[in-house]
């Protein structure tokens, strides 16, 4: 071993140098998210109050008014979406976990994996094409298929995984006491990986809910309440982008305490999430 | 005395007569389904294997096995590792078909019946012969009772007061009762290794199987807790056909009537237990008994 003064140094050296370097990389890591937060604080938190929150949008040139509508719409899109696609990724990610050949799976995961990097607004052409079209013109339902299309592939991909955690000394446990398969899937791997399951599915919400893209031309926006999902809808990201781009100074102003409350749903979502996936595996779900 | 277990059932007949349905009679248990056919074992034999070749591809794990396993009675395999045993006992309640690319031939009967026949429900084999394994797997997301009524549950029983019974026989079975009956709720992954084991033992006793399978199941516990397992297991077989594999050629010795050793994925030698560890007619097995080599 090499132990002598000039060596030791450099050694020490070389580790104070890796050190600061993976430390500033931690902190460019979190600096954008703070200084997001810290802007949209500065910015938005004076515009948001209880007006903002419950009054529709005020006609142009009128200042005051709210987003109640965008926020709503952006609920109503996210549950639609859910509905489309949290059977079909769930179910899909039980697929590729339980049952499919080697050979399919392969294809599943590159199609998932290919479909999770297609733009969104690829997908708002998709939704556009299925939906508006045929409906002959924009809907609640349209922006509904938008989002939900794209939170397929993310909750298929969350799901095997948190599957294929579930030892596999469970199903052969279950299988020995003469279970049938589904009864297996759903009773007992799907509920041991509950947690993991509902945290795909939160975190794939969570990144619809902040896509403006695939809504442009398919939920459209809308300036009042939605009464029918045949009708366009509001939603946040899309408010905010039609405010930001106002030559209003009032606008902008909502677009910034829209943009917080944009960013506080996708908090409250993660957070949800940390809540969820502490302890998992470790308590029982009586 | 030179035992021919092809046929161990000969040798036996100071035995009391044979029982229909080896285990529990709960033929009154409602299931959805109808059971395969539970009828008067013809004899004293519950598993008569013949000419089983087992396969994991390319890859021949087990070779011409032919050998009788005598009901009511512990049977032990040994064998050095990788020598077919884990995967023989896995086919007797077909779950070595579950491994993906896995093959077998020959036939198995079960009390007479073919449970590889065109008509045969693997599901329905696999209630009749029950299976513990070497790492002990309650299921993390139920309480110590919901995991030994599981199979019952799942398997249609909807009466929850049939199901608490057996939860409580199964239990006193698996010599569990006492220790647990006072907090049945908590997770079952609380109790110690040895009970975990000791619950899994019971869940598999809950559904009222004929035959009992263990794949090394005292392996993984510390000598006290094998202790009450090979107990368990001397309790366990006056109702029971049990088959047990195991490393510890110790436990094969004190707990089994019979005894097969595998060697290479072929049977060596299968003969009364005392035989085996004490006169065994085979070059192998003396060298394996005695240790000198596996």
């Amino acid at each position: 071993m090499n132990t002598s003064a000039t060596y030791q140094t450099w050694r020490k050296a070389k580790n104070l140098i890796m050190s600061a370097l993976s430390l500033a990389c931690a902190v460019a890591v979190i600096a954008p998210l703070g200084l997001i937060l810290f802007y949209l604080i500065k910015a938005g938190a004076g515009a948001i109050d209880w007006h903002f929150l419950t009054q529709l949008p005020k006609p142009v040139g009128e200042t005051g008014g709210g987003m109640s509508n965008a926020i709503v719409g952006t609920l109503t899109l996210l549950a639609l979406a859910s509905i489309l696609g949290v059977p079909v990724g769930v179910l899909g990610g039980v697929y590729l976990s339980e049952y499919g050949g080697e050979r399919t799976n392969w294809w599943i995961r590159f199609g998932a994996d290919v479909l999770n990097g297609v733009p969104s607004i690829v997908w708002g052409i998709v939704a556009y094409a299925l939906v508006v079209v045929p409906m002959k013109g924009f809907s609640t339902y349209a922006g509904g298929v938008a989002l939900g299309l794209m939170m397929i592939p993310l909750i298929i991909r969350t799901t095997e995984e948190v599957l294929l955690l579930v030892p596999n000394g469970y199903r052969e446990a279950a299988l020995a006491l003469g279970i049938s398969r589904w009864k297996i899937i759903v009773r007992i791997v799907m509920k041991t990986a509950l947690k993991g399951i509902v945290t795909g599915v939160l975190l794939a919400a969570g990144r619809v809910a902040g896509e403006t893209a695939p809504l442009l031309f398919t939920a459209f926006g809308n300036r009042f309440w939605t009464h029918h999902l045949r009708d366009p809808i509001a939603a946040l990201p899309l408010q905010i982008f039609t405010y930001a781009i106002s030559p209003y100074d009032d606008w902008h102003r909502q677009a910034w305490a829209g943009a917080l409350v944009l960013i506080l749903v996708i908090f409250l979502i993660n957070i949800g999430v940390r809540t969820l996936t502490r302890g998992r595996f470790s308590e029982v779900a009586k | 005395m030179n035992v021919d277990l092809t046929a161990p059932q000969s040798k036996r007949e100071s035995d009391p007569p044979v029982v229909a349905r080896p285990g529990l009679a709960l033929s009154a248990i409602p299931t959805k389904r109808e059971m395969p056919s539970r009828a008067t074992p013809v004899s004293e034999v519950a598993f008569e294997v013949s000419d089983l070749c087992c396969w994991f591809g390319q890859h021949q794990a087990v070779y011409d096995l032919s050998l009788r396993i005598p009901a009511k009675a512990v049977t032990a395999i040994i064998g050095p590792s990788g020598c077919g045993k884990s995967t023989f006992l896995r086919c007797l309640n077909r779950m070595h078909e579950l491994v993906r690319g896995s093959r077998l031939s020959g036939q198995i009967r079960l009390f007479g019946e073919d449970i590889y026949g065109p008509r045969v429900d693997a599901t329905l084999v696999r209630r009749r012969v029950g299976m513990v394994f070497q790492k002990s797997n309650p299921f993390p997301t139920m309480s110590v009772g919901d995991n030994v009524t599981v199979g019952l549950r799942l398997n249609g029983v909807r009466d929850r007061r049939v199901r608490e019974e057996w939860m409580e026989r199964a239990l006193r079975m698996a010599a569990l009762w006492d220790e647990v009956k006072d907090h049945l709720d908590r997770p079952g992954t609380s109790l110690s290794g040895g009970q975990q084991q000791r619950l899994c033992i019971a869940r598999a006793l809950a559904v009222q199987p004929e035959v009992l399978l263990m794949d090394e199941p005292a392996s993984a516990l510390d000598p006290i807790a094998t202790t009450k397992i090979e107990e368990l297991i001397q309790e366990l077989k006056r109702d029971y056909t049990i088959v047990i594999v195991t490393h510890n050629m110790q436990q094969a010795a004190r707990c089994s009537d019979y005894t097969a050793f595998f060697y290479l994925g072929r049977l060596v030698e299968y003969d009364k237990t005392e035989k085996v560890f004490t006169n065994p007619s085979n070059k192998q097995t003396e060298d394996y008994v005695t240790g000198r080599f596996g």
